[in-house]
Order: structure tokens, then sequence, then C-alpha cells
């Protein structure tokens, strides 16, 4: 070991005595270098071992997990654990599968995304262009509203829920989703339409246009972005919501998590952990999808509502 | 080493030498070729618009950037792979980069300290450079506290305090409004003549060029398109494009064809009397004759200068001091800077004339100096 | 009323007439303020309505419906003479600075390393930031999964021979709350991580320069050039690591249920269960009403460092 590292101290040497020119000479593996990769590769793992597992175990039958090794990859691959997730998996009595949570989330998640970013977007651009006496005081306590216990308001909605006869009900499941997704998104459409130069706003105003055909017509179609950003931001939000879910709907109306976390979490029968693994997968597919498909879209989401939230 | 010991007279002769310097950045070049001796206790200006590479070639005399091929010579000594701050230089950025979270004197003394410099060293070389550059009321502050000149007084302190042979300006005066870029040039003078350090200075601002430089290196294309003093840069431009490029309003281009010691355009007849040809005559061939706005005469200068010819008035500009007007002559449009005295207007026809002597003659072709 | 306006109408009229004066405010911009009623109403009625109606009610014995019958502070003695509550509060905070600390140095790690020009950073980026995709529900129910002890990482490291090899924090009442830190994190760095290697992004490149002429090695720059210059960074990852642990719920009920026994249990947890499930409503109120003074604590000073010395 040692002649060999003093082959190369005294090539290095020679090379040093024939004038440096060039690049400096760089060995590949650099101790900056197996440091920086190895630790980004040891936490890698980290981060990807849940998914792999997740997705070895829904591949495997019962018995093949009972004999172990959790990390192993299948021996035989069986789709069965998804097919029953799918359809067939209890909660209670209902033996339909996760598919009717599915449906349950999508029918939260449609309505609830348009309506929350319809009423924020409007908000946002009063906000930023029409302020009045009192916008910035209702603003700045939505804010501060965003930071409170959602648990100091869970009841007080239950109330005014009943009152206009939703609880239980999907539509009163949206508009939870719409008034707690409004700080962080009137925040978003604000300080987007903020940036939009104001002579726009004021040539628009010259010209005769009013708050709504401003609205439509110049500042709408301009907030394409930020608007595709708000919708990444809510769906993987509603979607893997779970405590309005719990709280503001029936079993019958539940979104998919809390019907998987009943499926998975149930304390009746011998758990099958391909099928559960399977249920989660299925339930973790759609922000998945969104995470992967809108790329840097999701990040600077996630970086623009956090940091200036 | 020897060389250096034997012959100490060339060591500081020269300060800083490239050597057929490349750098590219994947397939782009950005620096071809480029060879450059920068002489001790020089003044030397890096000119060019922006993308022409000199603040590349900076931050590679820097060793900031890694050159793809070629060496670096600072001091007589081969700097090409050594690091940033074991070559002997003090950089000044554009945006200050002053350290925020720390004192005027903690930036000028981080450095140091991190090399591990004596503290009554740092003392010494602090007081001495806060002397200079008159900041010592504000040694305590933080960067956030001062204003972009004393800024950038403290970023020409901590390259000061580094007790360096060479100094390196990335367009240091760039952020700052017009009047104190203008106070600053004059100190940055008082410094180098005070110092006496070889200076390298980076900008795409002319005034400051030709105000500071000992010599101009003007960029294009990751080349030097000239090297020179600003007098020769000014009056013997070696190309068509150092001589578009410096002057403001630029040089006039007219076009004609060379015979029996003339050029001839479309209606006028210049004799190159007195012009310092820079390569053979090109008798019967197109040339392109350019004169400054500045060298083209009127009114009572005129019996001074060999050529006389008329041009047309379309537009007059008075700028106080002078007056720029647009005209026509000889079939072209052409600036000329008259003074501010001149009473001229639109539609007029002058008598105009010059010295071809201060005119420039570049082949269409290679677009060089004739 | 209608004659005051009348009035006012009538004022505004001879205004007009006489110097053309602007409506009256109320009426400037009606639009606006139409659009903005939604808004008006999440802040105000919701958000400050229902906090107050929260605390209002934590001093009566409502159980299993609001009652206004006060009770004083009795919610609260009971409360903090409640050993799961206290089990509860002692639990969150060993995950709070556990999860606090570590967030922050490996996040910031994370992003220090790929911030060096590194290759496959986009691929390294989504590895560390997909499970923030994903929902605690999931997460909790994966690593459910990885920790089981029969068939997870200790089944694993005790078949490969090393028989006493115990790693089994979702049974074990002692480092239950490591193994929900261990999912947590793996939910949460990836987001924290995107936030601080977006402020390295936004540190001038020429402070690194300066930083190499000066002769400061990698390591040190960071320590004393960029962590300083990155300080509101960290104040905004910080609020939001604390804001997120303070909410700590599904994560618990997917992974756990708040056991083995209460070995588990937090707030938020605490105040679902009695509210909805144990009808004990004041119980709950009382709780929550505690969750948000922890909240309004750990909101002050920061507001304060954030715009009280902006103004400076």
């Amino acid at each position: 070991m040692s002649n060999v590292s003093d082959l190369n101290m005294g090539a290095i040497a020679g090379q040093i005595d024939s004038e440096p020119r060039g690049p400096r000479p760089r060995r590949r593996f650099s101790r900056a270098n197996i440091f920086i990769y190895g630790t980004l590769l040891l936490v890698s793992v980290y981060y990807l071992l849940p998914l792999y597992v997740m997705i070895v175990t829904s591949l495997k039958g019962m018995p093949e997990i009972r004999m172990g090794n959790v990390f192993g990859p299948p021996m035989e691959i069986t789709f069965e654990p998804w097919v029953k997730a799918w359809a067939e998996a209890c909660t209670g009595i209902n033996c339909d599968g996760l598919s009717r949570g599915f449906w349950n989330s999508v029918q939260i998640l449609v309505p609830s995304v348009l309506l929350s970013i319809v009423i924020a977007s409007v908000n946002g651009y009063a906000l930023s262009n029409w302020k009045f006496r009192g916008s910035e005081l209702f603003f700045t306590i939505l804010i501060i509203g965003a930071f409170i216990p959602y648990q100091t308001m869970l009841y007080p909605i239950v109330i005014m829920l009943r009152e206009i006869g939703l609880m239980g009900d999907l539509g009163g499941l949206v508009l939870v989703h719409t008034v707690f997704g409004m700080p962080i998104l009137t925040l978003l459409f604000r300080n987007y339409f903020a940036s939009i130069p104001e002579e726009l706003f004021k040539a628009a105003r010259v010209d005769g246009a009013g708050f709504w055909g401003i609205y439509f017509q110049i500042m709408l179609p301009m907030a394409l972005p930020i608007l595709v950003v708000a919708v990444i931001l809510q769906v993987t939000g509603i979607w893997n919501d779970f405590l309005f879910g719990v709280i503001y709907t029936k079993p019958e109306t539940y979104p998919m998590t809390v019907q998987l976390n009943n499926i998975v979490n149930s304390v009746q029968g011998v758990k099958e952990y391909n099928v559960n693994m399977a249920a989660t997968l299925l339930t973790g597919l759609v922000p998945l999808a969104i995470y992967f498909v809108s790329g840097k879209l999701f990040v600077r989401g996630i970086a623009a509502g956090a940091v200036k939230g | 080493m020897t060389d250096t010991m034997t012959n100490p007279r060339q060591t500081t002769e020269h300060s800083v030498e490239i050597r057929n310097l490349d750098l590219s950045f994947g397939a782009v070049k950005v620096l071809r070729d480029l060879n450059l001796d920068i002489r001790d206790g020089e003044f030397l200006v890096l000119l060019g618009s922006s993308g022409c590479g000199k603040s590349t070639l900076l931050n590679c005399i820097a060793g900031l950037l890694e050159v793809t091929d070629g060496q670096i010579f600072i001091k007589g000594k081969n700097v090409t792979w050594a690091e940033p701050s074991a070559r002997g230089i003090g950089m000044v950025f554009q945006s200050y980069a002053l350290y925020p979270q720390m004192t005027v004197e903690g930036n000028l003394s981080f450095g140091l300290k991190n090399a591990r410099v004596p503290r009554d060293e740092i003392k010494s070389r602090i007081k001495r450079a806060a002397d200079i550059l008159q900041i010592e009321p504000l040694l305590k502050r933080k960067p956030g506290a001062l204003s972009g000149g004393q800024r950038q007084r403290v970023a020409i302190g901590r390259a000061m305090v580094r007790d360096v042979d060479v100094f390196l300006f990335d367009e240091p005066l760039s952020n700052l409004d017009a009047k104190l870029r203008a106070d600053l040039r004059v100190e940055l003078k008082r410094l180098h003549e005070r110092l006496d350090n070889t200076m390298i200075y980076v900008t795409h601002d002319q005034i400051e060029a030709m105000t500071l430089a000992d010599r101009i290196a003007i960029m294009k294309g990751g080349a030097i398109m000239q090297l020179g003093t600003p007098a020769e840069i000014y009056n013997r431009p070696q190309n068509l494009y150092v001589a578009d490029f410096i002057g403001s309003p630029s040089m006039n281009f007219l076009r004609g064809t060379y015979r029996d010691g003339a050029v001839h355009g479309a209606d006028m007849m210049v004799p190159m009397d007195g012009y310092a040809w820079a390569g053979d005559w090109p008798e019967g061939r197109e040339v392109i004759f350019g004169i400054r706005p500045e060298h083209i005469v009127t009114g009572d200068r005129l019996p001074s200068v060999p050529v006389k010819t008329e041009a047309r008035i379309d537009l007059v500009e008075p700028m106080g001091s002078d007056t720029l007007v647009y005209a026509q002559m000889d079939g072209r449009d052409v600036n000329i800077r008259m003074e501010g005295t001149a009473e001229v207007r639109p539609g007029d026809t002058v008598p105009v004339g010059f010295n071809p002597a201060r005119a420039s003659l570049f082949d269409p072709e290679t677009e060089k100096r004739l | 009323m209608t004659a005051i306006e009348q009035d006012r109408a009538r004022g505004a009229a001879d205004g007009r007439r006489e110097k053309s004066t602007r409506p009256s405010r109320i009426f400037r911009n009606p639009m606006a303020k139409l659009a903005s009623l939604p808004m008006i109403f999440t802040a105000l009625v919701v958000f400050v309505g229902g906090t107050a109606w929260t605390v209002f009610y934590s001093f009566t014995s409502s159980s299993l419906l609001p009652r206004t019958d006060f009770v004083g502070l009795a919610q609260y003695e009971r409360l903090w003479t409640t050993s799961r509550w206290i089990v509860s509060i002692k639990n969150l905070a060993i995950y709070g600075v556990c999860s606090l600390v570590l967030t922050l140095v490996i996040a910031f790690v994370l992003a220090a390393l790929l911030d060096r020009k590194i290759r496959g950073e986009a691929v390294f980026r989504s590895i560390f930031l997909y499970p923030f995709a994903l929902s605690f529900i999931v997460t909790g129910l994966a690593w459910q999964w990885i920790l089981n002890p029969d068939f997870g990482l200790q089944g694993l490291v005790r078949g490969w021979g090393w028989e006493s090899f115990s790693f089994d924090p979702l049974n074990n009442p002692d480092i239950v709350m490591f193994g929900l830190l261990i999912a947590g994190l793996w939910q949460g760095t990836g987001l924290i991580m995107c936030i601080m290697l977006a402020g390295l992004r936004g540190i001038d490149d020429d402070i690194w320069k300066a930083a190499r002429v000066d002769g400061i090695g990698t390591v040190k720059t960071y320590v004393r050039v960029i962590i300083p210059m990155m300080r509101p960074v960290f104040i905004t990852a910080l609020v939001l690591i604390a804001s997120g642990i303070i909410k700590l719920y599904d994560l618990v009920v997917a992974q756990t249920n708040g056991g083995p026994g209460l070995a588990s249990e937090v707030p938020a947890k605490y105040v679902i269960n009695y509210m909805f499930q144990a009808q004990n409503l004041g119980q709950g109120f009382a709780a929550s009403t505690m969750m948000l003074l922890s909240v309004v604590i750990i909101l002050i000073p920061w507001a304060y460092l954030e715009f009280g010395g902006r103004k400076q």
C-alpha cells in the first residue's frame, strides 16, 4: 500500500517540476468527493427505503412475508394484494376496499381545489390592487390564523356546519378545506399579483376596465404559473388530509387517508401486511404522481408557500 | 527558480504574465489562446462589453476559475495551480462581497486571522489601510450601516491588508451612482499612485478605462483586440471594433477607394498626407475611412486643416459644453462635435474640414488598420 | 339609519356640486369589498371567532354539549393533574427538541452538500423531498411496517445472526417517540432542505470568492460567514418546524395510535380524543387553549424579531 502511494506522490511531484499548466490535476476520488457522495448516497438509502419496502411487500404473498426479510425482493410477484386493497379490504362492515375512499377523496378534492383557488385568487387580487380600509388588517388576521392550531377551531366549525346542515356531508368538508387553505393561497396570489407591474393595472383602469374586467382579462391570464403552483399545493394538501376528514365526515364519506388508516390499523382479523402496503401505496400514489410530474414547480410551490408563510 | 536568482530584473519587470490561456465551459470557448504581460506597478484595465470574457480572465488570474489550458505567472512564480489565497493577490468585487455579519474591522482581519498573522501585525496593517482609505470611524460598524461608497472603500481595504503585489478589481464602481463613481475613480487613481501596486481592473465603462489605465486591453469574444495606452487606443485603433467601441459618440465611418495617395469617396477626395500608415498602401482597393466627431472642425478652426468639404445638418443636440450635430457628409450620416457656442440649424449646409493625420483607415475585409 | 344615509348622500351630492369631492369611503370600490367577504368572514368569524369561542368555553363545565356553566380554571386544574396530558406534553417536548435540532442539522448539511456543484443534484433533491408529498398517515404506516419487530429491521439484523439485537421502538415505551421521530424526519427534512438550499443559492457568489481569496476553508466559510448570513432562512425554518411539531397528530394515530399504553400520546391527540370520543368538551377546549398558548409563546418572539427588528 505504502509503495503505491509513494509512487503517486512521486508522479505528482514530477508534474510540479515540469511547470503547472492547464487545469490542476485532480484525483477523481478526492477525500471531499468521497465524503459528499458517500453521505448523499447513505442518506438516500434512508429516504428510499420505505418506498422500496412498501413496493416489495405489496408484491409478495403472505407466506413469503411470514418467512421474514422485509427487504428482500419478492420471489414470486403477485398483484393480488393490490386488487384486494382496492376492491375487497374491509373497514368495519364495509368490504368494498379503498376504492370507496378513493372516490370520496376525488369528490372532496375537485370542488375544494376549485373553490379555494377561486376565492383565494380573488382575495389576493383585491389585496394587491384594490386595497381598502382594513384590508391589510383582515389579511394579517388571516395569516396569523394559519399558525393557530386547528384544534382550537375544530368544535366551533362543527357547530357552524351543523347550523347550515352540512355536518358529515362532503360539502361541509369542502368548505373546511377552503377556509383552511385560504391563508396560504391568498398570500401566494397576493404576492404574485403584487409583482405584476402596477402600470398594467393603471393602464387597464384608464381604459375603463373595472374590478372583474381587470381580474378576468388581465390578471387571471397572467396568473397561470401561480395557478399551477396553487393547484399542486392544494391537491397534495387536501388529498393528504386526515384530521378534517375524520372529524367532519361520517364513515360512508370518509376520505381515502381515513379509510386507509382504518383498514391498516383495524384490530380485527389477521394482519395482511401485503394488502396494507398496497393500500398505503395506493393512497400515496396521487400526491407522488403529482410530485414527480410537476418536479420543479412542486418545489417552487412549497418553497413559496413555506418561506413566506 | 535559478532563473529568478540570476535575473531578478525580469521578475520585477513583469508582475503578471499570462501564457496561452484557454478557458472553456463545456463546448463554449470563453477565452482563447490569450497572452498578456502586465508590468510591475502598472494599472491595466480590461475593457469590453458584457460577455467578452474580461471578468472571466480576472477570475482566472485570481484562481477562482480553473483554466482549461495555459499558464499564469505572478511575480515570476507559476501560480496556475495555486489557491487564490496563495497567489499574492487581493480582490475587490462589484457587489463588495463584505461579510455582512462582521464589523468592518472583522472584515479586514478575518483573512489575516485565518492565515495566523500575528495580532500586532494585523493591527498595524488595518491601521494603515484605514488611514489611507479614511475609514477609521467606520471600523466598529457593520457593512449594512455603510453607504455604497464606504462599503467599496472597505472592500478595497480588505484587499490592501493582505499586503499583496497585485490588486484585482471586478467592476468595482458599477453599483455606485454617477457622482460617487467619479469621486471614487479619482481616489482609486490616487491610491494607485501612492501604493504603486500592480492593478488589474475590469470595467465596461470606457471613461473609467481611459482615465485610470496605464494600458487598456480591449477584449471581444475571449480575445484581446488591442492592448495599448489610452492615447494609442484612442488615436490609433488597430481595428474597426476598437475604433467603433472607444469614443462617444463613436467614430464616423465613410467608404471609399484609395487611389494615388488619396481616398475617393462619393463626392469627396481626401489626400492622405501625413497619415501614419500601419501597413501597405491599399492602392486601388476599397477602404473604410474613419474620423472622430471631435476631429471634424468648423468655423474659425477651418483654415488650420488641409481637407475641406461640406455637411448638411439634420439635427442639433446642444449639450452645453459642446453641440452634437447629426449631418450628411459625402452621402453618409455622420456625427460632428461642435463647440457649445456653435449656432447651426437643421437644414443648414456648413463648411467642415479635418486633418487626415487624425483619421483612421481600415481594410473592409480584415477590419484591420491600414 | 336611513335618514343618516340620506343626509350623507345629500351632503355628498352637495359636495360634488361645489368641488367634486370623492364619494363616501364605504362605497368606494364596492366590488373589492364584496369579493373580500369570504376572506373577512374566514378571518373574523372562523379564526378569531372560533378561537375566542373555544377559549371562552374552556372555562365552562361543558361535557357532551357546550354549556355556559362557568367553573373558572377547573378544567385547567384537571388537565394538569391528568397523567395522560402530562405524558403528552413530555412526549411532545422530547419529540420537539430532537426534531427541531435534527431537522435543522440534517437539512442544512444536505443542502450544503447539494450546493457543492455536484452531479445528480436534481436526483438527490427528488429523493430527499418525495416523502413530503406523502401524508403522515402513509408515512406512519410505512414506518410501522419497517419497524415491525418480527419482520422489519430488527428481524433482519437478527436474521444475520445477531440474535440479541433489539430495536423495537414501537413497542418499547422508553423509545417510542424516537420511532415517531425517524418517520417524522423522513417526511419533513426534505422541505426544510429545499428552503435552506434556496437560501444558499441566494447568497452572492462574490462572498464565496472573497472567502477563497481570504483563504478561508469551505467548512469555516459555512460556519463563520454563510450560516450567519442565513439567519432569516433559519428563523423561517424554525417557525415552520415548530408549528408542525405542535400539530403532530396524524403520524401518531397512524404509527402507534398513542401506544404502547400512553407512551406516545401527544397534545393534539388528547384534544381530539376528549372532544370527539370521550365527550368531555371542556377538557378538549382547555387542552386546545394550552396548545394555542404555546403557539403564541413561540410566535411572539418570532414576530418581534421579524417585524420589530425591521423598523430600526
